[in-house]
């Protein structure tokens, strides 16, 4: 039913974001579009000297499932290298969210999480 | 007269409880469709053209009656109607049709609400020809700015095409005076009537339009098949842009001539049985006008009650307007509003509905869109309500 997917959790989530902004100078800025749903989410990554992520901040737009997946994923990947943060997949972020997704919101759920992957590759 | 309207639908009997507000993306199937297909399929299935047993003439005359309904249904000739297999067919196969007669010379007049299904084929001829594409902008009243496409529309224009009814804004654009317009230039007009044929009178020739085109299922009929009507005189002067068996008069191992229009445009086995279907169901709007008149009390229920919840709608409130109606509310994302709605059995749209250059515009992610029908209810408004409330209620709008 309705209130399972829009649990209080995901809601705070949605208002409230962990890591949101930008951060002073990183290393790679990096923006996934989903021209499907009109959405994009920009990461910034800072990385150690292991080139782990050290810090990272999110913006963008983006539905309440979206949002609130980008929020999880941006404190689940901090201290995770290159070859851990593209072994993260959809079922980590359902994890994280603690809900079940339909297929038609699996695009919302990823899109942050791809958004870290594709960033990490670049630097 | 809705509710009685609905018993002629399966749907309805076989799920009471739906809530059905995406007749713009498809509209459901009234049983005299599915009884046309079905004694098609079951009696007399046999393939059209050439055929000397009982069936395939009965095939035949069936295949020809669907035509003449559709003719009727828009006020043409019966050989003035081609099937395809939906609009964006029927648009790609213009845009191949008049490629031979346009050159970088030229400009094409569309409008920023266009479909991607009359926007694309267009830019593509573009890409091949090197004409230019101008766009007639969409103004703060979410209506086509008629001083711009008046200034727009000049002696290079060689196609002015555009959509009938916007299937995001609702809005009903002026045929006559785009019609006008292009003809003062003798500029080909093509006329995208996919939101209006089911729930607007038509009448090609009054129009003056030279091509309209439509999809059979956001009119009652099957999916797979869509029309592409031409003024007598271009069907029998364009050549066709598809090719192989039945559009043929003669053929040798070096060169073929093409049958008469519209069978010249016609390649292949037509859907028949989709064709079929096609007929019962112009014949279903025929004989369901004056319930189809009363959309428009529906449509001002819908918009009332829409603005009443404090949503904003993304097209014009009143007048002209078919009942594709798009609201935001609040800030909620459309993906949320639709999934809310969607676990309370409410069936709409949320997203660019196929106009992507004209969110853009408006600067929006997307919208949500609920759209009526002949058997859409009061009741049917009042549990989308119902539903958006529970939408503010979670997102505390």
């Amino acid at each position: 039913m309705t209130d399972q997917l829009y649990k209080e959790f995901i809601l705070d989530l949605y208002r409230n974001p962990l890591n949101r902004g930008e951060l002073v100078e990183p290393d790679v800025t990096y923006t996934e579009h989903n021209p499907t749903c009109g959405d994009d989410i920009t990461v910034d990554i800072k990385v150690d000297t292991n080139g782990h992520i050290q810090e990272i901040a999110h913006r963008g737009h983006g539905c309440a499932i979206s949002i609130a997946a980008v929020s999880l994923m941006s404190d689940v990947v901090k201290g995770k290298g290159t070859h851990e943060v593209l072994a993260l997949t959809l079922d980590d972020v359902i994890h994280e969210l603690g809900v079940q997704i339909d297929y038609t919101r699996e695009k919302c759920a990823l899109i942050g999480l791809r958004a870290v992957q594709q960033a990490i590759q670049l630097i | 007269m809705q509710q009685h309207l609905r018993t002629q639908f399966s749907l309805f009997t076989h799920d009471p409880q739906v809530v059905y507000l995406d007749n713009a993306a498809t509209t459901q199937t009234p049983i005299t469709v599915l009884d046309a297909m079905q004694s098609y399929y079951t009696n007399y299935r046999a393939n059209i053209h050439r055929g000397f047993y009982d069936m395939a003439i009965r095939a035949d005359q069936a295949y020809i009656a669907s035509k003449e309904a559709v003719a009727t249904l828009i006020g043409a000739s019966a050989d003035e109607i081609i099937y395809t297999s939906g609009a964006t067919a029927g648009l790609n196969m213009l845009a191949r049709m008049l490629e031979s007669e346009i050159t970088s010379e030229h400009n094409i007049v569309l409008t920023e609400m266009e479909h991607h299904a009359n926007l694309i084929p267009w830019q593509q001829l573009a890409k091949r020809t090197g004409c230019e594409l101008r766009y007639i902008p969409v103004t703060d009243e979410y209506t086509l700015d008629y001083v711009a496409a008046k200034k727009m529309i000049d002696s290079n224009t060689k196609v002015v095409t555009y959509v009938h009814a916007s299937n995001s804004l609702g809005t009903i654009n002026d045929v006559t005076q785009l019609c006008t317009l292009a003809a003062s230039v003798k500029a080909y007009n093509i006329v995208d009537a996919c939101q209006t044929l089911a729930h607007l009178s038509i009448n090609v020739r009054d129009m003056n339009c030279d091509f309209l085109v439509a999809s059979g299922h956001k009119m009652y009929g099957p999916t797979g098949i869509g029309i592409v009507y031409g003024k007598q005189a271009h069907l029998d002067r364009l050549d066709p842009v598809v090719f192989g068996g039945d559009m043929i008069e003669s053929v040798t191992f070096d060169t073929a001539t093409w049958a008469e229009s519209p069978y010249k445009f016609e390649a292949g086995t037509p859907p028949i049985a989709e064709a079929i279907g096609l007929g019962a169901a112009c014949h279903f709007i025929i004989e369901q006008h004056a319930a189809i008149e009363l959309e428009r009390e529906i449509i001002q229920y819908l918009v009332q009650a829409l603005q009443t919840q404090g949503a904003t709608i993304i097209g014009p409130a009143s007048g002209g307007r078919v009942g594709a109606v798009s609201f935001s509310i609040g800030d909620v994302h459309p993906h949320d509003v639709a999934d809310i709605l969607a676990k309370q059995g409410i069936c709409v749209r949320a997203g660019h509905h196929c106009t992507m250059p004209l969110m853009k515009k408006l600067g929006l992610p997307g919208t949500v869109r609920a759209s009526i029908a002949c058997y859409t209810t009061r009741a049917d408004v009042d549990a989308l309500i119902a539903g958006l409330i529970v939408v503010k209620k979670i997102f505390s709008v």
